[in-house]
């Protein structure tokens, strides 16, 4: 990606590179989503609905996880993943792999803490409905987080947010490899740091367009999909 | 296609059902059996809601003891409720009726046909795919009572199934719990509508405060109330 362009021109032109980072960007935070949502969402339910001893402090610890700084994550992931680590015969540190090792972590905690407050207030509404149809433990969950479906979208969206926003992370276990593991953030950040500002800026924007554009679809998605289901 | 247990007779030995300090029900001993509607009546803070919690099994009385047949153990099998305020869940009418059917045990294959037919046993037919929350508040409570029939109880238990709808959506509500009765599923029904317990009940069971107060056929309560409470309650007197 060459300096002397404006990010305009480099847009408008498709460039390549900017195209590979923009993908990458997405595909690395969206599968990040994905997983965070398969592991978060049964995790919030379970939270939801038992009761034992150290329920209270759990909830705490979670949603105090959802501040959890990207750099930390990184890092950990990092001491992980690294040669001597106990995961480094995978070799997998500077790939997007690891990347979405790294989001996936710090996004479960909001989809999860998110998930549990949703699916709690529900089951408020629905545990006479529930226990008269003598509903147990695993359709009382299934059946909740299928109801909750539209208001868990917003807990999705939230980690989608998180991990496009998110720059320590990727930056340290993905190492801001030209054409392998740069992504928008890590290439902002770059950018800034050499003094490209009208790249960093064109990018920056991008960035913002696609978040938006990806919320504006849930949410016409999730109206659209009420007024079929209620 | 029915289980050989009964449920029935439904008795209640000597109940009582405490909420910290405040008694909800005292001393109650009565005995529900297979016949005519049972319309349980008595003014608001009686003690009906409580008392269908407590013979659909939701929760255990705090002293006494209820059989359902002869057993104590509350599986919930043979009986189904109808809440007050019955709470649809985010699906259409028809997958409202499907979930309870799916929940009864009915297996796959049937459940479409089956949902069909109580929806059409309810008059929800024509609503099936419209989303179950934008029902009006009659066709809710129409919706609930498929979802109650359902379970293919041998007891139907309502809670004032009535009380906030007009006149026509009480009454295709009446023909439905009437045509349920007459297929031979015991009814037991709050109500504090005195018009309602003239056109349904067998028979009557008066609370007041937590306890049974008068228990006896509808007629005999309608006209010839034994207890004071009851007499005023028919008359139209404000018993608090």
């Amino acid at each position: 990606m060459s300096g002397e362009l404006s990010a305009w021109q480099l847009i408008l032109n498709g460039d390549p590179t900017l195209v590979a980072i923009v993908r990458l960007s997405l595909a690395v935070s969206l599968s990040a989503v994905a997983l965070a949502a398969l592991a978060g969402m049964p995790l919030g339910a379970l939270l939801a609905l038992t009761r034992f001893p150290a329920r209270s402090a759990l909830v705490v610890l979670l949603n105090a996880l959802m501040g959890l700084p990207p750099v930390v994550v990184g890092l950990a992931v990092y001491l992980l993943l690294s040669r001597s680590g106990p995961l480094g015969a995978m070799g997998i540190l500077f790939t997007p792999t690891a990347m979405v090792i790294a989001q996936t972590i710090l996004i479960v905690p909001i989809i999860a803490a998110l998930t549990r407050q949703t699916v709690e207030d529900l089951w408020v509404e629905y545990r006479d409905e529930l226990s008269a149809m003598d509903v147990g433990p695993v359709g009382r969950m299934t059946t909740l987080l299928w109801d909750a479906r539209f208001s868990l979208l917003t807990a999705l969206l939230a980690g989608f947010g998180r991990a496009a926003a998110e720059v320590g992370a990727v930056m340290i276990v993905g190492g801001n490899i030209d054409g392998f593991t740069r992504v928008m953030t890590t290439a902002v950040a770059l950018e800034t740091s050499k003094g490209n500002l009208p790249l960093a800026m064109g990018l920056g924007l991008i960035l913002v367009v696609i978040v938006l554009a990806i919320n504006a679809a849930a949410w016409g998605t999730r109206v659209w999909s009420e007024r079929q289901a209620g | 296609m029915r289980a050989p247990m009964s449920d029935l007779p439904l008795v209640l030995d000597d109940v009582s059902l405490q909420a910290g300090a405040t008694t909800i029900l005292n001393r109650l001993s009565l005995t529900i059996a297979p016949g005519a509607p049972t319309l349980i009546v008595g003014p608001n803070g009686a003690g009906k809601t409580s008392l269908l919690r407590l013979c659909m099994g939701l929760v255990a009385p705090s002293t006494g003891r209820i059989d359902w047949g002869g057993r104590t153990d509350c599986a919930l099998a043979r009986r189904a409720i109808l809440f007050q305020r019955p709470v649809m869940l985010r699906r259409t009418t028809a997958a409202n009726v499907t979930y309870a059917l799916a929940q009864a045990g009915t297996p796959r294959p049937l459940r479409a046909s089956r949902a069909a037919a109580l929806l059409d046993r309810v008059g929800l037919s024509d609503l099936a795919q419209r989303p179950a929350r934008r029902l009006s508040g009659g066709e809710q409570q129409r919706l609930a009572l498929a979802r109650a029939l359902a379970r293919d109880p041998e007891i139907l238990l309502l809670d004032e199934p009535t009380a906030n709808l007009d006149p026509a959506a009480t009454r295709s509500v009446e023909e439905i719990v009437l045509m349920a009765a007459q297929s031979g599923i015991k009814i037991v029904m709050a109500s504090h509508d005195l018009g309602q317990v003239r056109r349904l009940a067998g028979d009557v069971v008066f609370l007041v405060r937590g306890a049974l107060c008068e228990q006896g056929r509808a007629e005999d309560f309608l006209d010839r109330p034994t207890t004071p409470e009851a007499a005023a309650f028919v008359r139209g007197d404000l018993v608090i």
